[in-house]
């Protein structure tokens, strides 16, 4: 099995950083909310296609039970993440220049941050019965 | 670029092999999930949350013809991003670098994407749910 990597160096291994020039938080983080997901995800699909109908109705009535509402929230708060480091990760590749690269970051949290709370209140709004 | 330092060779020098597919499939599908599926996520859950007329108009262009293609279209992306994103996770954990291996899970991402999306179809349409 060639995984028995060795590509960096002593001191490197010791602060835990790579030719990123930042350890592994990013990596690991990508990792765990990729388990997140496929745990949510699951779920997700196979309750809206057990559901009786995808009109309003039934919409609002499932996502309104806390057992719905709040995996719903877990669901919103490990994709959009996951989402936000894989594009990280696209602008890093794509994106050369210093200044650019900086105003797609800010972009991307931005981006981020305003639909995560879009959607997080929604759920929200609906589980209250606002 | 700043400056005009070696870079290390792109796309067109390598021979196409299935893993290169997969790999490069795994982005595309990423960025597709990242944006377009978000984006419509967030609109059906602020649509179901506002109003009945709010979520209609959403539920108008979620079934109209060109909604049908992205729904397909994402559906089949989703497949794709799990299958290989399961594949990422167990060569994580140090399985599956041997050539063959290697090759052949590459081959079923694309294989089990495409049987997964059609049994959510054939759910969607025939399942005991969404009369």
């Amino acid at each position: 099995m060639a995984t028995d990597f060795q590509s960096a160096s002593a001191l490197k291994r010791v602060r835990g950083l790579g030719s990123a020039g930042s350890g592994v938080r990013h990596w690991w983080l990508q990792r765990v909310t990729a388990a997140g997901n496929l745990v949510l995800l699951i779920w997700f699909v196979a309750s809206v296609l057990l559901l009786p109908t995808l009109d309003h109705g039934s919409v609002v009535a499932w996502i309104a039970q806390p057992l719905v509402a709040v995996p719903l929230l877990l669901l919103i708060f490990s994709t959009f993440w996951h989402a936000r480091l894989g594009l990280q990760v696209m602008i890093e590749d794509y994106v050369h220049a210093e200044g650019l690269k900086l105003l797609a970051f800010i972009a991307l949290n931005f981006f981020i941050m305003a639909a995560g709370a879009v959607a997080a209140f929604s759920v929200l709004a609906i589980a209250f019965g606002a | 670029m700043a400056d005009s330092r070696p870079l290390s060779p792109h796309l067109s020098i390598w021979k196409w092999r299935v893993h290169m597919a997969t790999s490069i499939f795994h982005r595309i599908s990423g960025n597709a999930l990242a944006f377009a599926g978000l984006i419509l996520f967030v609109w059906w859950l602020a649509a179901a949350a506002t109003s009945k007329e709010a979520y209609e108009a959403f539920a108008a262009v979620a079934g109209s013809s060109l909604g049908w293609i992205v729904w397909v279209g994402l559906s089949w992306m989703f497949f794709q991003h799990l299958m290989s994103g399961v594949r990422h996770l167990l060569m994580d954990s140090g399985w599956g670098y041997a050539p063959g291996t290697s090759k052949l899970t590459a081959t079923l991402v694309f294989i089990g994407a495409v049987l997964l999306t059609a049994a959510f179809w054939a759910v969607f349409f025939f399942g005991p749910g969404l009369r």
